[in-house]
């Protein structure tokens, strides 16, 4: 079994508390995993810790059974593209410029001609070479998604962490960012690992998915395994009805399940509903031992 | 079709016509370096030619060939000398201090991604002015004999900035940090020079006050060297920097993702871009607004890329500090006005014409 990356173990706190825990999790490669999970579950962070734009405390990241953490930035980041959540940024910069950036893992301290071509390609394949002299900031919320992601494919990596890249857009513009990612999954066999919070576009796009709550992976798999009602309404809090569409699950939110009290942490929700957690960490098990590319060990 | 004709294109090395406005953008940015650097010599030659002993444009560039060349190209003595010595210095010196600290302003806003940083929100200029003080009024002095006002400038314009960057390491060097902390130490240095004047003589308060404002003829050729000197060897150790300073306005995370050790890269170019303001400002005194608005009005004419902006926002900050310089000796002679309050009263219009005629919401 080829595996593409690896998360062992993986513990990261901020200031003494508590963002990610004990994640444990492999990928093959061209697959596209998704990351969901309820707001302020640590899906960020942990795109973050697999870029080490982060430093996780404990636990070890294999890329291609390399460490992550014996590795200097530039190997990084000639291996793995981040797509960060759409920021408002200072000093505009234009398109062109946006996306050299992300030559810069591969050049010297001068650009190349080669860089200029790499960069050309990459625009037209994602059809925004007509605003190579735009400025970033007169773009839509689409076309700048579109930017961003060519930045993290100028560096030729093939592992992709994409946050939230549907966040602010419209459908069509959603639609069309994640079949760009489908895309290059399946033709230029990257890995993307996407945190994203639409439970039916994750659901329609992914290969395999993890599911999050309070910094750690409650469920694993495909994604059909993984949508289910009894999951949703534990990890979420959510009554919802499951559909099949396209032969894949469909999600429709009923209504919050009124709780008592929040849930901080694991041990509040295993005693609150033990015939959840176990059914949960049986199809996890089952999912491990069935398609071995994404495992939960907890 | 003209989708498939430029896929075609790229392949057969024929260029699309994005590819070819690229270029000419490109060729533009160029351009606009060399005009630059064409309009600061005919600056030269003309800011020469003002004062009281008539001299021609042609003999100015004349004299400058002729000491260069060590030939005789028969100038008269008296004018060469005028040139040389009285003239020609105070304009070279508003060239480098100008560049120097358009330079900075430029380096500092860029890692910083603040458009109000510059040598003077920062607190590096207060910090000069502070150093001044204490040697003029309290007569404490790091060095003694001649060089204690330029020492004391000195060693407190960098003290500033390395309180400032000691602060961020410590705290994590984010961006609002040191901003943050650069006013504050630009405030409690400002009124520590304000209480000093309660002590101080008259003779005293208008030589802190002279030195606050400003003067590009206090220091001759081998001052100037010295200076030049520490420019060229800060340009070098920024030059590698440059596409880096590119990479640092998307944001320290991406600069991480990219390869770049932000933190580190940013301690860096502020030192260097101090050491580069504390030199210049302990000379010329702590002259404003070219820092901060040199970097503006090159990002507003030629964009962000620093490999074009950072060169010439040093150009644009000699080219304003030398024209206003000029302005402020001939305006209501034989009254020097400060270069200080020259800049800002030439150079705000300048500004503000610039920000009015902008489309974009922000350059």
């Amino acid at each position: 079994m080829m595996i593409k990356l690896a998360i062992n173990g993986l513990t990261f706190s901020y200031n003494s508390v508590p963002i990610l825990d004990d994640i444990c999790m492999e990928v093959a490669p061209a697959k596209l995993l998704s990351v969901v999970g309820p707001n302020g579950t640590g899906k960020s962070t942990l795109l973050k810790c697999v870029d080490r734009v982060l430093k996780p405390q404990q636990g070890n990241i294999l890329l291609d059974r390399k460490d992550i953490m014996k590795m200097d930035r530039m190997e990084i980041a000639k291996q793995v593209g981040y797509v960060q959540q759409n920021v408002k940024r200072s000093f505009p910069t234009t398109v062109f410029d946006t996306v050299i950036m992300g030559r810069r893992p591969h050049q010297g301290w001068q650009t190349r001609d080669e860089d200029h071509e790499i960069v050309w390609e990459i625009l037209e394949l994602l059809d925004i070479d007509q605003f190579a002299l735009k400025y970033f900031n007169e773009l839509s919320g689409g076309q700048q998604q579109r930017v961003l992601i060519a930045r993290a494919l100028a560096q030729e990596a093939s592992v992709l962490l994409l946050d939230e890249p549907t966040s602010n857009l419209d459908i069509k513009r959603q639609l069309e960012v994640m079949d760009i990612i489908q895309d290059l999954v399946r033709t230029k066999r990257i890995t993307a690992m996407v945190a994203i919070h639409d439970l039916n576009l994750a659901s329609r796009y992914s290969d395999r998915m993890i599911m999050m709550k309070n910094g750690r992976i409650i469920v694993a798999g495909d994604p059909r395994d993984v949508l289910t009602a009894e999951n949703i309404e534990a990890i979420y809090g959510v009554e919802v009805d499951i559909r099949t569409q396209s032969d894949a699950p469909y999600v429709v939110p009923l209504k919050p399940i009124k709780t008592k009290k929040v849930w901080h942490h694991e041990n509040d929700f295993i005693a609150r509903s033990k015939k959840k957690v176990s059914s949960i960490g049986r199809i996890s098990d089952n999912l491990s031992e069935r398609f071995g590319q994404v495992k939960v060990l907890k | 079709m003209t989708k498939v004709a430029r896929r075609h294109s790229s392949r057969t090395g024929k260029k699309s016509n994005v590819q070819r406005e690229f270029d000419k953008f490109v060729g533009r940015k160029i351009l606009f370096m060399f005009a630059l650097l064409v309009l600061a010599a005919i600056l030269v030659g003309v800011s020469v030619t003002f004062g009281p002993l008539e001299i021609t444009v042609l003999e100015v560039y004349r004299a400058i060939i002729q000491r260069i060349l060590s030939t005789d190209l028969g100038m008269d003595e008296l004018t060469e000398l005028v040139i040389w010595n009285i003239r020609l210095p105070r304009i070279m010196w508003g060239l480098a201090a100008g560049f120097g600290l358009g330079v900075a302003g430029c380096i500092m806003q860029a890692v910083l991604r603040n458009p109000l940083a510059s040598p003077f929100t920062l607190g590096i200029s207060a910090g000069a002015n502070f150093g001044v003080s204490l040697a003029i009024i309290l007569d404490f002095a790091i060095f003694g004999g001649m060089y204690a006002v330029i020492g004391n400038a000195f060693i407190f314009a960098f003290l500033t900035s390395m309180i400032i960057i000691g602060i961020s390491a410590i705290k994590g060097g984010t961006v609002e940090i040191l901003i943050l902390a650069g006013i504050a130490l630009n405030y409690v240095f400002r009124a520590a020079s304000d209480l000093f004047k309660y002590f101080a003589t008259y003779e005293q308060k208008e030589a802190t006050q002279a030195f606050g404002q400003g003067d590009l003829g206090t220091f001759g050729w081998s001052e100037l060297s010295l200076v030049a000197l520490i420019i060229l060897v800060c340009m070098i150790l920024v030059a590698p920097k440059l596409r880096d300073l590119n990479i640092m306005t998307a944001g320290d995370e991406t600069a991480k993702s990219l390869g770049i050790d932000a933190g580190n890269l940013r301690m860096f170019v502020m030192m260097v871009a101090s050491f580069l303001v504390a030199s210049v400002v302990a000379f010329v005194g702590p002259i404003g607004f070219v820092g901060l608005v040199g970097p503006h009005m090159s990002r507003m004419i030629i964009g962000s890329d620093h490999r074009f902006q950072l060169p010439a926002s040093g150009l644009l900050g000699a080219i304003i500090l030398v024209s206003s310089d000029i302005l402020g000796m001939n305006i209501i002679p034989p009254i020097i006005i400060p270069v200080g309050i020259m800049t800002s009263i030439l150079g705000v219009p300048f500004f503000f014409y610039l920000i009015m005629t902008r489309r974009r919401e922000y350059w």
